[in-house]
């Protein structure tokens, strides 16, 4: 298969940025777009340009490393599927794909797709955690938890934070990420006695780097390579609600950590 | 030199209480004057630098990815071991030792490997406590399984992404620290050199990937959890960021590398489809669990397999293995799999595959029983294949997976580079020749939760490093080095790219040094690495410059290292003559093609000294000594 592939190009962080105009040959219908983009950048090595910049590690879904714009579509057009996973048995032969980075304020563009998610972090170190030091855990089996709540943990657990969800929302939202994680940890016993703090320093920090607000697209839900339901959206928002009203650790919250 | 292990003297199960219990402790107010640096944040490293944080110390973290919750533990799918005896199906600290010892083929150090099944019960505590969302039964407990090599129920999961729940764990042990100011993080950035100071690990130089900026770093301890070396064969189930530089860096400057030709093959990968494959996925092996493998008893038969009735078919693990059947170890599962195959039995395109599966277990459990423990692996298979493993049974075959070797460590998990801590993948110390399923992402929470920040502290108690500057003359050399070395490879300015060199190391360490070897081709592969590493520096092209993000660069550096390293692998290979665990020596088999251990000779670990690029490194010996159980012929028969 050959492939016409326009590709976001952009020497640094500072740098003006635009479209540039590939051509890749000799592409497998087996290969993934990640394994597609191998070859253009060998092709582009051994003819001495620099390779387009892109993120990726595991190549099996996992990492959440991978951050690509697929013809305007987080990750690309397979359902529930990483750029890594999506196989060009997917894209007709003599087709131009176009490939962006993330797009939204809070994910400065590094270079041509790589993009700095540093923020998604940053809503985790402000209150993603239980708050349990290295040997003082009871033994396992002495909270049980039952099914149903170890599921529904498990699947919002499953996030894989690629951000997906702030590229594909036009309001570059980050609250199904926020909601995820908030959702996981809620639903768990052991993580209760920081319910509120959590959730009200989460939604400060999300809020303090720039993201977007909701306003009911489900685009988010739709890129997410998870599955991630957009009615933990609504979770969080009952979670954010019932943390401002009735605990006193809304007013006695410490600011969000300042950007780093 | 004398390798001193440092195994406290008692009995067994008494060691780490002894070792703990007569360790030196720094007070409160010194652990903040005291800086850690730990490089990699995958489990071990993870959860080192959130326990020392906790302890008070100045913690700095580094990784190559863009957040630490990237590291490539996120990929482990099957499970975590632990001796809980919730089944009350006869598990023990005692029970889980001697599996991983057997299992290791009599190839570990028993006191390390004690540890580890005795800690096992912790970490599951602990990740519960953090809100790992491990599968539970109805009743609210813990539900565990069975896995390779084990005749127990004790593997705890979430679904098929256990690495990825207890990664999560770890990262967000971690992330709380960074937020309280404790730890700082620098991700995007990849250890260049190890400084060493006075025979003791006193910094590190690092590369920033975004800007090219070289930085030194002054620690008191140096902590290396940079994961295994597997992509040494190009293509493997690890990340494709995964390297040897941190470890291989460490070795250059005097650390020694503990039995490197203990490579693990994962029995249960997708088969490899083409040229441009970039990695191998694995399927995880507790699909063996209710899979059985099989292949058709006919050599080169091309039906369908739902064509091939029963009695054509020759399930050979359980033929040649009756008590484990399909959940032989991972060695030789993988050999028996690699036979089938070389002898023909081989399906699906390219004869380099054999049939996993899943049809009876559907049939006894119900296919919604089998889709609840493995429906993201069917989804992940189906992807890349575009087949449905409830309909036609999976194709599989092995890959490289995990190293056993590593930097050499002694009880303390610390080198014999006093300062410089090796955890994980990277060192060499539990798993013995071969490692069992579920016990990798265990060793990685022991080593970073419960072992290094204790042995750190005694080590920091007992040699008192005095503060250092990193205008020290040893940061300064370093960092020229790393300076140079990247300029020289920018200056090759050949006609191929890092990769395409690479994917030929990996050639020929697959057919020269991969599931089974001989003399023979050890010795060519070692002319061909040789040949190879030249032809490296002749023709890699490294386009751009240094002072931006150059993806080309990371990875030529790395491939670099590849090349080097390489050579102790097959030199380790050649030298070892006998067959234990993953390392299969066809001279020294039994008919049947088991592997033959010579106990006279090779009960010992053999631990490299760096003498140069290519120059035979010299071996030294820790002796193996088994006080608790007796050297015995593996057998899963």
């Amino acid at each position: 298969m050959n492939f016409t592939l326009r590709i976001w190009r952009q020497k640094n962080r500072k740098a003006a940025g635009g479209m540039e105009t590939f051509k890749v040959t000799d592409v497998e219908a087996h290969m993934s777009f990640l394994e597609m983009l191998d070859l253009l950048n060998h092709q582009l090595v051994e003819k001495g340009s620099e390779p387009v910049a892109f993120d990726s590690d595991c190549r099996e879904g996992i990492c959440g490393a991978c951050s690509l714009m697929i013809n305007g579509e987080a990750h690309g057009p397979l359902k529930e599927t990483t750029a890594c996973q999506l196989s060009m048995r997917h894209f007709r032969d003599g087709e131009t794909i176009t490939v962006e980075p993330w797009r939204a304020e809070p994910f400065p563009v590094v270079r041509d797709l790589v993009v700095d998610r540093g923020a998604l972090d940053r809503i985790i170190e402000a209150g993603g955690f239980i708050s349990v030091g290295t040997g003082s855990a009871p033994e396992a089996n002495v909270i049980p938890v039952p099914k149903y709540d170890a599921d529904i943990a498990f699947q919002t657990a499953t996030c894989i934070g690629c951000g997906a969800c702030v590229a594909a929302c036009p309001n570059g939202s980050a609250m199904l990420f926020t909601a995820a994680k908030i959702s996981h940890l809620a639903h768990l016993p052991q993580g209760d006695p920081e319910r509120e703090r959590r959730a009200i320093r989460m939604v400060e920090q999300m809020d303090a780097e720039g993201f977007g607000g909701c306003t009911n697209h489900y685009e988010c839900g739709e890129a997410c390579p998870k599955g991630i339901s957009v009615s933990f959206i609504a979770d969080m928002n009952r979670e954010f609600l019932r943390a401002a009203a009735a605990s006193p650790e809304f007013k006695a919250v410490e600011p969000p950590i300042a950007k780093a | 030199m004398a390798l001193d292990p440092r195994v406290p003297d008692g009995p067994l199960e008494k060691k780490w209480d002894k070792c703990r219990n007569e360790m030196k402790l720094v007070g409160p107010i010194n652990k903040r004057k005291h800086r850690i640096l730990v490089i990699g944040t995958g489990l071990a490293g993870a959860s080192a630098a959130a326990s020392l944080a906790e302890l008070g110390y100045q913690v700095d973290v580094f990784c190559i990815q863009d957040s630490a919750r990237r590291a490539h533990s996120v990929a482990a799918q099957g499970g975590i071991n632990a001796a809980k005896n919730y089944r009350a199906d006869g598990d023990s600290a005692y029970r889980f030792f001697y599996d991983t010892l057997k299992g290791g083929d009599f190839r570990s150090r028993e006191a390390n490997t004690y540890r580890l099944a005795e800690i096992s019960g912790n970490v599951i505590d602990q990740c519960v406590a953090q809100g790992v969302p491990f599968a539970r039964e109805y009743g609210g407990q813990l539900d565990g399984r069975s896995f390779g090599g084990v005749l127990v129920s004790r593997t705890f999961y979430a679904r098929g992404q256990t690495g990825q729940q207890l990664l999560l764990g770890a990262y967000s042990a971690l992330s709380r620290q960074v937020g309280l100011g404790a730890i700082r993080m620098h991700t995007r950035t990849e250890m260049q050199d190890l400084v060493v100071v006075d025979g003791r690990a006193r910094g590190v130089i690092t590369r920033h990937l975004e800007t090219g900026e070289l930085k030194r770093w002054s620690g008191d301890a140096v902590v290396l959890a940079t994961g295994g070396y597997a992509n040494v064969y190009y293509l493997s189930t690890n990340g494709r960021g995964g390297n040897v530089t941190a470890t291989y860096r460490a070795y250059k400057r005097g650390a020694f590398f503990a039995n490197p030709c203990y490579v693990q093959f994962h029995p249960t990968c997708i088969p490899a489809a083409g040229e441009h494959q970039s990695k191998l996925t694995l399927m995880s092996e507790s699909l063996r669990n209710d899979g059985r493998v099989w292949v058709p008893k006919k050599k080169g038969d091309t039906r369908a397999p739902g064509q091939i009735p029963e009695d054509e078919r020759d399930y050979y693990l359980e033929r040649l293995y009756p008590s484990f059947g399909n959940l032989s170890p991972r060695d030789i599962a993988s050999r028996a799999a690699k036979r089938m195959c070389d002898e023909g039995y081989g399906v699906g395109p390219g004869r380099q595959g054999v049939y996993l599966d899943l049809a009876d277990s559907i049939k006894r459990l119900g296919e919604k029983v089998i889709r609840e423990r493995y429906g993201n692996l069917f989804e992940m298979y189906e992807k890349i294949t575009g087949d449905d493993p409830t309909r036609v049974p999976m194709r599989i075959y092995p890959a490289a997976h995990f190293t056993m070797g590593g930097l050499w460590v002694d009880y303390h998990l610390m080198s014999n580079l006093p300062g410089l801590f090796v955890l994980g993948e990277a060192n060499f110390s539990d798993h013995g020749a071969n490692r069992l399923g579920a016990n990798a992402l265990l060793q990685g929470l022991v080593d970073g939760y419960f072992i290094a920040p204790q042995t750190i502290s005694h080590y920091v108690a007992d040699s008192k490093p005095a503060p250092l500057s990193a205008d020290h003359a040893a940061f300064a050399a370093a960092e020229q080095e790393a300076r140079d070395r990247i300029g020289k490879l920018i200056a090759v300015n050949g006609s191929k790219s890092a990769d395409v060199l690479h994917r030929e190391l990996g050639q020929v360490m697959w057919h020269h040094c991969g599931i089974s070897r001989n003399r023979g081709d050890l010795e060519k592969g070692l002319g061909k690495i040789a040949e190879l590493r030249e032809r490296f520096w002749r023709e890699v092209r490294v386009p751009g410059v240094n002072e931006e993000y150059n993806m080309a660069l990371e990875r030529a550096l790395r491939v670099a290292d590849f090349m080097e390293f390489a050579d102790v692998i097959v030199r380790d290979a050649i030298d070892r003559e006998e067959s234990c665990g993953a390392h299969l020596r066809e001279e020294y088999q039994t008919p049947e093609g088991e592997a033959k251990r010579d106990d006279e000779k090779f009960c010992n670990v053999a631990a490299f000294e760096h003498k140069g690029v290519g120059v035979e490194p010299v071996r030294h010996i820790e002796p193996l000594t088994f006080e608790t159980l007796h050297l015995s012929t593996r057998s899963y028969k």
